[in-house]
C-alpha cells in the first residue's frame, strides 16, 4: 500500500510539473525561446488566487478564474514588451531578457506582497454534516480501511492535468489556431507567406502557457501551501527539466516527462534519500539525455551541410 | 610605437585589457584610504566574479556553448580549496602561500570535475547541453549540502548524508553538511584576487590566440566544417571546458576564503545566471566587457542601496533595457542617429 501511496503522490506532483512543462514546451516549440520567467508566472497566479480568496472572499472557482485571467494578460504583456522586440536577436539575448523578466516578477512580488510566507487556503475539502448536526471537514479519501489515503488535491490535480492534456491536444490538432501554431513551429517564414498572423500566434501561445501556469500555481500551492515570492522558481526549473526530459517542443513529451519526473522524485525521496532526491532526479535526466540526446519523444533533427 | 603598430588588433586589445586591470588595481590601492568600508569589503568578491565571468566567457563566447552550471565549478573549488588550506594550516604558516595552495587545489579539483562532467555534456548540443550543465550544477550543490568532512590528527575523514566522521580528540569538522563551512580563515586579499585576474587573463588570451584557440573558435563558427578539415572536436571542446572549470574553481577558493562561513546553497542556479548575465552584458567573447560588467553589476546593487527595496527591481529593469537596446534593430537605428548628431556626421548604416 505504501508503494501505491507513493505512486499516487508522485503522479500528482508529476501532473503539476506536466502542466508547467506544457507552457515551456509550447513557447519553445513556437517562439524557439526558453521562457525562464514561466516559473514566476506560476507564483503570480498563486498570489492572485490567494488574495482573491482571502482578501475579497471570492469562492475558489472565481479565484482560480481571476488568476488565469491575470496570468494570461501578464504573459501577453511580457511577450509584447520584452520578447517581441527581440524576435530577430540571438537566442542568448532573449534568454537573458527572460531572466531579467523573472527577476522583475520576483522582486515586484517581493515589494507588493512582502517575503512573509502566506498560508494558501485549502480549497479542496469536503464538508460533511453528520446526523447529529456536527460538521466535519474531510480533505482526503480513505480506501481499503484507511490503508490508502488519497487527498482531494491529488485527485483534482490528476484530473485537471488529464483534462488540460486532452483539451490541448484537441486544440492543437483540430482548430484553426492550433493549425497555425503547428505551422509556426515548423517554419515561421513559410507560415507568414501562407497568411498566418505569426505575431498573433506567438502571443496566443504565451497566453495559453501563462494561463496554464496560473492553474499549476493554484494546484501547487494547494498541495504545498507555503507561498513566497520564490515559490515558482524551483518547480519552474524542474518543469523545464521535465520538458527537456520528454523532448522540448513536444506536447506529449512534456506530459510524459512531467509525470516521470514527479514519480522519480517521489520514489527517490521515499526509498533512497530525502536530501539527495534532487540530485537523483537530475542524474536520471542526464542518463536519459545520453541515451536519447533529444529527449524521450523529441525529434532528432539531422544537420544538413 | 613601431612594435605596437606591428601587433595585431587582437593582441593590442589584450594588452589594453591587462593594462586597464593593472591601472584599476593601482588606482584602488592609491585611493584605499578614501574608499568606503562596504566597497572595500567587496573588492575580493568583485575579483572572484571577474574571474568567473572571464572563465564563463571562454565557454559561452569562445566555445559557443551555453553553460548554466558554472557556479557548480566555483562550489567545487571553494570547498576543496578551503579543505586544502585548513589541512595545511599547521604545516605552512605563511598565509598567502596557503591561499595560493588552496586556489591551486580548488582549480585542480574543479578541472577534474569539469573533465568528468564534460564527457557526457559535450556530446549534447544547444539547449540540451544547457540543461545538463544546469543539472550538474544542482547535483554538485546537493552533494556538498550533504557532505561532511572532518580533520583530526589521523587525517581527513569524509562521509555523506550523516556525520559519521568520528573525529578524534581535537579534530575539527571543516564541512558540516547543510551548515556549510564555518570558521574559515579569512586569508583572501585584494592583491591575491588581482593576481588571479591577471593569471586568468594570461591563460585565456594565450589559449584563444593559440592553435587550440583557433580550433575552438572554428568549432563554434561551424562544427561540421571544422570537423571536415580534421579538427578533433571533442578534444578542443574539452580543452576549453576544462580550462574554464579550473579558473572557476580558483575563483571559488578565493571567494570562499573571504568569508568566515559559507554554505553550498550560495553557489546555486542564481549564481550561475548572475555570472552569465555578466558575460552577455559585457559582450560574448569580449573579456574586457566581462570584467567591466562583473565589476559594475556587483557594485550597482550596493550603489543603489538608497533605494534599498527597489534596487533588485531596478537591476532587473536595467538588465531588460540593456538587452532591448543592444539587440533591437529599430532602437539601434535610432541610437545610431543620435550618435551621428553628436559626432557631427551621419551614422554610416552598416550592411546587415
Amino acid at each position: 500500500m505504501n508503494f501505491l501511496n507513493f505512486l499516487i503522490s508522485g503522479i500528482s506532483l508529476g501532473s503539476i510539473y506536466a502542466i508547467i512543462a506544457l507552457g515551456y514546451t509550447m513557447v519553445y516549440g513556437i517562439a524557439k525561446m526558453l521562457n525562464f520567467a514561466h516559473g514566476d508566472v506560476i507564483m503570480v497566479g498563486a498570489y492572485i488566487c490567494f488574495f482573491a480568496a482571502s482578501s475579497f472572499g471570492l469562492p475558489p472557482a472565481l479565484g482560480i478564474l481571476a488568476a488565469i485571467a491575470v496570468c494570461t494578460v501578464l504573459g501577453m504583456v511580457v511577450e509584447r514588451l520584452a520578447y517581441k522586440p527581440l524576435r530577430q536577436a540571438p537566442s542568448l539575448a532573449v534568454l537573458i531578457t527572460a531572466i531579467g523578466v523573472s527577476y522583475f516578477l520576483q522582486n515586484s512580488a517581493l515589494l507588493l506582497w512582502s517575503s512573509t510566507p502566506k498560508m494558501f487556503p485549502a480549497f479542496f475539502v469536503l464538508k460533511e454534516t453528520a446526523a447529529d448536526g456536527k460538521e466535519t471537514v474531510r480533505n482526503s479519501l480513505q480506501l481499503f480501511d484507511g490503508r490508502l489515503t488519497i487527498s482531494f488535491v491529488t485527485i483534482v490535480t490528476i484530473v485537471t492535468c488529464l483534462v488540460i492534456m486532452a483539451g490541448l491536444t484537441m486544440f492543437i490538432s483540430h482548430t484553426k489556431m492550433g493549425k497555425a501554431m503547428r505551422a509556426c513551429s515548423e517554419d515561421k517564414g513559410a507560415a507568414q507567406l501562407m497568411g498566418i498572423n505569426v505575431d498573433g500566434t506567438i502571443s496566443m501561445t504565451f497566453a495559453i502557457g501563462s494561463g496554464l501556469a496560473a492553474v499549476a500555481g493554484v494546484l501547487l500551492c494547494s498541495a504545498y501551501p507555503t507561498l513566497v515570492p520564490t515559490t515558482g522558481s524551483m518547480p519552474g526549473i524542474k518543469a523545464f527539466t521535465a520538458a527537456v526530459f520528454g523532448g522540448i517542443g513536444s506536447i506529449p513529451g512534456a506530459f510524459l516527462g512531467g509525470l516521470l519526473l514527479g514519480v522519480i522524485e517521489t520514489f527517490a525521496k521515499a526509498y533512497i534519500s530525502m536530501q539527495l532526491s534532487d540530485a537523483i532526479v537530475f542524474a536520471v535526466l542526464i542518463i536519459v539525455l545520453l541515451v536519447k540526446p533529444a529527449g524521450l519523444l523529441g525529434r532528432q533533427i539531422r544537420e544538413k551541410v | 610605437m613601431a612594435s605596437l603598430n606591428k601587433m595585431s588588433k587582437a593582441s593590442r586589445r589584450n594588452y589594453l585589457t591587462c593594462g586597464l586591470v593593472i591601472l584599476a588595481y593601482i588606482l584602488l590601492q592609491v585611493m584605499s584610504g578614501s574608499l568606503s568600508s562596504s566597497l572595500k569589503g567587496m573588492l575580493v568578491p568583485i575579483c572572484a566574479y571577474v574571474v568567473m565571468a572571464v572563465s564563463l566567457n571562454l565557454t559561452v563566447g569562445i566555445l559557443g556553448e551555453l553553460s548554466l552550471g558554472h557556479a557548480g565549478f566555483m562550489s567545487v573549488g571553494a570547498f576543496t580549496g578551503v579543505v586544502a588550506s585548513t589541512f595545511f594550516q599547521n604545516l605552512i604558516p605563511f598565509a598567502p602561500l596557503r591561499l595560493a595552495l588552496g586556489m591551486a587545489v580548488g582549480a585542480a579539483c574543479a578541472a577534474i570535475a569539469g573533465f568528468l562532467i564534460g564527457i557526457p555534456v559535450l556530446r549534447l548540443k544547444g539547449d540540451y547541453l544547457a540543461i545538463v550543465t544546469l543539472a550538474f550544477g544542482e547535483i554538485i550543490k546537493t552533494v556538498f549540502t550533504n557532505l561532511y568532512v572532518g580533520l583530526d590528527s589521523s587525517g581527513l575523514h569524509v562521509s555523506i548524508l550523516e556525520d559519521n566522521t568520528e573525529l578524534a580528540e581535537g579534530g575539527k569538522l571543516i564541512i558540516s553538511g547543510p551548515m556549510g563551512m564555518g570558521g574559515i580563515e579569512k586569508i583572501s586579499t585584494f592583491t591575491a584576487g588581482f593576481l588571479l585576474i591577471l593569471i586568468t587573463l594570461a591563460v585565456v588570451f594565450n589559449l584563444v590566440n593559440s592553435r587550440a584557440g583557433r580550433a575552438i573558435m572554428a568549432i563554434r563558427d561551424n562544427r561540421i566544417a571544422a570537423e571536415s578539415i580534421g579538427v578533433n572536436v571533442t578534444k578542443y571542446k574539452m580543452i576549453a571546458f576544462v580550462t574554464s572549470a579550473a579558473l572557476a574553481g580558483a575563483s571559488g577558493a578565493l571567494f570562499s576564503m573571504n568569508y568566515s562561513t559559507i554554505v553550498a546553497a550560495k553557489f546555486d542556479f542564481n549564481m550561475s545566471i548572475l555570472v552569465l548575465v555578466f558575460v552577455v552584458l559585457g559582450g560574448l567573447g569580449n573579456m574586457l566587457g566581462s570584467i567591466v560588467a562583473a565589476a559594475v553589476l556587483t557594485i550597482l546593487p550596493e550603489a543603489l542601496r538608497e533605494f534599498a527595496d527597489y534596487r533588485m527591481l531596478i537591476y532587473a529593469i536595467v538588465l531588460i533595457l540593456v538587452m532591448l537596446v543592444t539587440n533591437n534593430p529599430i532602437l539601434q537605428g535610432y541610437l545610431g542617429r543620435v550618435k551621428g548628431v553628436f559626432t557631427g556626421k551621419r551614422g554610416k548604416k552598416e550592411a546587415a
